[in-house]
């Protein structure tokens, strides 16, 4: 195997695992403020993050792309064609994701424990985290389903990365590519290794779900 | 499940993830970057990607190459997007340096496009001139023996075919409404190829593509008519204007320019694809219009000159030595 592919292989898992990780940021503390409150709008707002869980990626591609080429409203951040901005992006498209798992495997917890938890002295956000730790197979359950989704996009990655060799070509843009190169191939190739990394994922996942009680 | 495999992964995956950033950002971190927005032949026939990686071992600089069609590729560079433009639509060039966006045209180098088709060649247009080739692919289209695929994306080939079918004395908006035979692909060159290959229609292409996907095996189709100067397709570089854009690399760019026209770069055009296809995909182009002594270089100037050079005074910035 060339360098050329092990590289793109890396820069694959290290876009998408970083955005898994950037959206955990904003999408933990979501997913378990819903999980646990109960607020007027709870199931609207539910809702809404559902709705998104099938966010055509080529339609985030677009807005992002108006969004921070250097003529719109974030161009001074200078992210277009950079890892950075596939990096956002993702981390903007997997939210849904992550945040409707890690909701649900929250609400799968007894609430007994938060008022537990409470009734022993705990402040609010200590109870909330006694809840997470909980929750922590269905939390595992939402980084690798949002990072899968995260690795096998396309429409980010092309837009707002631009797909650049030695920068920013991804896995998915890589097999785009060799077809319009005519390296089948190569091509081949690359399908094979990102269906391995999915696949492998997805054992994972299926692992874990079996595991838990 | 148990609370330390989770930890584990989690561990193991925050592992992975941040060995493979460090890995993938040392290479490209404080190094310059140079943004070069480029039509899709270029790119796809692999010239560029041959021309990068012998330019990036003797700099301490990242070419970055964005590959979409002229129409984008202008566009891109336009709204600052790029440090500069390597593109094939003459038309389009010259209202890039006219609005202000560009400086320092270069013409680096041409080749000819050809029409392909199926090998049966139903409306029996091999061997014509271009314009009568067109001519009679229209009529048999019209009759329903003929069919044909169009880029329809505003790329620096599709706006030769509007422009070959215009020369031809047809009306390329009204031909775009016969939708029975002529079909827009709105794809690269591959995928247009790939459709009138399934389609069995003809089309116009460049030849690196063309060669490149009927050597892989994925289209049936025969190059017909690839004579006449009418299919000249003339390659040039343009540096996006630093007044205009300030923040672009404007440096960077006029030393690639310098490299693409200078004996080592024009050399590297030249010999591309002569090991892979028997035949050069491109023609150097700087030292024909020099010289003067070809009966191609008036071709040249005619379709790809603008006021009778290929980069007017006011457009040269202060770099006259590429301009000889």
């Amino acid at each position: 195997m060339s360098l050329e592919i092990i590289e793109i292989i890396l820069r694959s898992i290290y876009v998408s695992g970083t955005a898994t990780l950037l959206s955990a940021v904003w999408s933990l503390p979501l997913g378990l403020t819903i999980g646990v409150k109960n607020f007027y709008g709870k199931r609207f707002v539910k809702g809404v993050f559902n709705a998104f869980l099938g966010m055509p990626t080529v339609v985030l591609g677009l807005v992002l792309f108006l969004l921070i080429r250097h003529a719109g409203p974030f161009g001074f951040l200078n992210l277009m064609f950079t890892p950075l901005a596939i990096i956002v992006g993702q981390a903007v498209l997997i939210t849904p994701i992550m945040v409707s798992f890690i909701t649900s495997a929250v609400e799968s917890i007894d609430s007994d424990i938060r008022d537990l938890a409470k009734t022993l002295g705990a402040t609010e956000i200590q109870a909330s985290l006694a809840v997470l730790k909980e929750a922590t197979g269905g939390t595992l359950l939402a980084f690798i389903a949002s990072f899968n989704r995260a690795i096998a996009e396309m429409g980010i990655a092309y837009m707002v990365g631009g797909s650049i060799p030695g920068f920013t070509m991804v896995l998915t843009t890589a097999i785009a590519l060799q077809r319009d190169m005519a390296n089948i191939e190569l091509g081949l190739t690359l399908a094979a290794i990102l269906l391995s990394i999915v696949f492998a994922i997805n054992l994972t996942l299926n692992l874990i779900q079996k595991r838990k009680p | 499940m148990e609370k330390t495999e989770t930890f584990i992964a989690a561990l193991i995956l925050a592992a992975v993830v941040s060995v493979a950033g460090i890995i993938v950002s040392i290479k490209v971190t404080a190094k310059e970057r140079l943004r070069i927005s480029t039509t899709t032949s270029l790119y796809d026939s692999g010239l560029l990607e041959a021309i990068r990686n012998q330019y990036e071992t003797k700099r301490s600089i990242s070419i970055q190459i964005i590959s979409r069609g002229t129409g984008l590729a202008v566009k891109l560079a336009q709204g600052g997007d790029a440090d500069m433009i390597l593109v094939h639509a003459p038309s389009k060039e010259f209202f890039f340096l006219k609005q202000g966006y560009g400086v320092c045209r270069k013409i680096i180098a041409y080749n000819f496009f050809a029409i392909v088709g199926p090998e049966t060649d139903p409306a029996e247009i091999r061997e014509l001139t271009p314009l009568e080739a067109l001519a009679k692919i229209v009529e048999a289209g019209r009759n329903g023996q003929a069919k044909w695929v169009s880029r329809g994306d505003e790329s620096g080939t599709h706006i030769k075919e509007k422009v070959l079918w215009e020369a031809a004395g047809f009306i390329w908006e009204n031909l775009r409404s016969e939708i029975s035979w002529y079909r827009e692909a709105s794809k690269g060159m591959g995928g247009a190829l790939i459709l009138a290959s399934e389609r069995s229609a003809y089309t116009l292409t460049d030849m690196g593509t063309y060669l490149s996907h009927s050597k892989a095996g994925l289209i049936a189709l025969d190059v017909l008519v690839s004579e006449g100067e009418e299919l000249l397709n003339v390659y040039s570089v343009i540096a996006v204007n630093q007044t205009r854009h300030p923040h672009t690399n404007f440096n960077g760019a006029i030393d690639f320019i310098k490299f693409l026209v200078s004996d080592e770069g024009q050399q590297l055009i030249g010999d591309y694809g002569k090991d892979d296809y028997g035949q050069p995909l491109f023609y150097p182009a700087v030292k024909l219009l020099q010289e003067n002594n070809d009966p191609v270089t008036d071709s040249i100037k005619e379709y790809a000159f603008f006021n009778g050079t290929e980069c007017p005074a006011e457009y040269r910035g202060d770099y006259l030595e590429l301009y000889g």
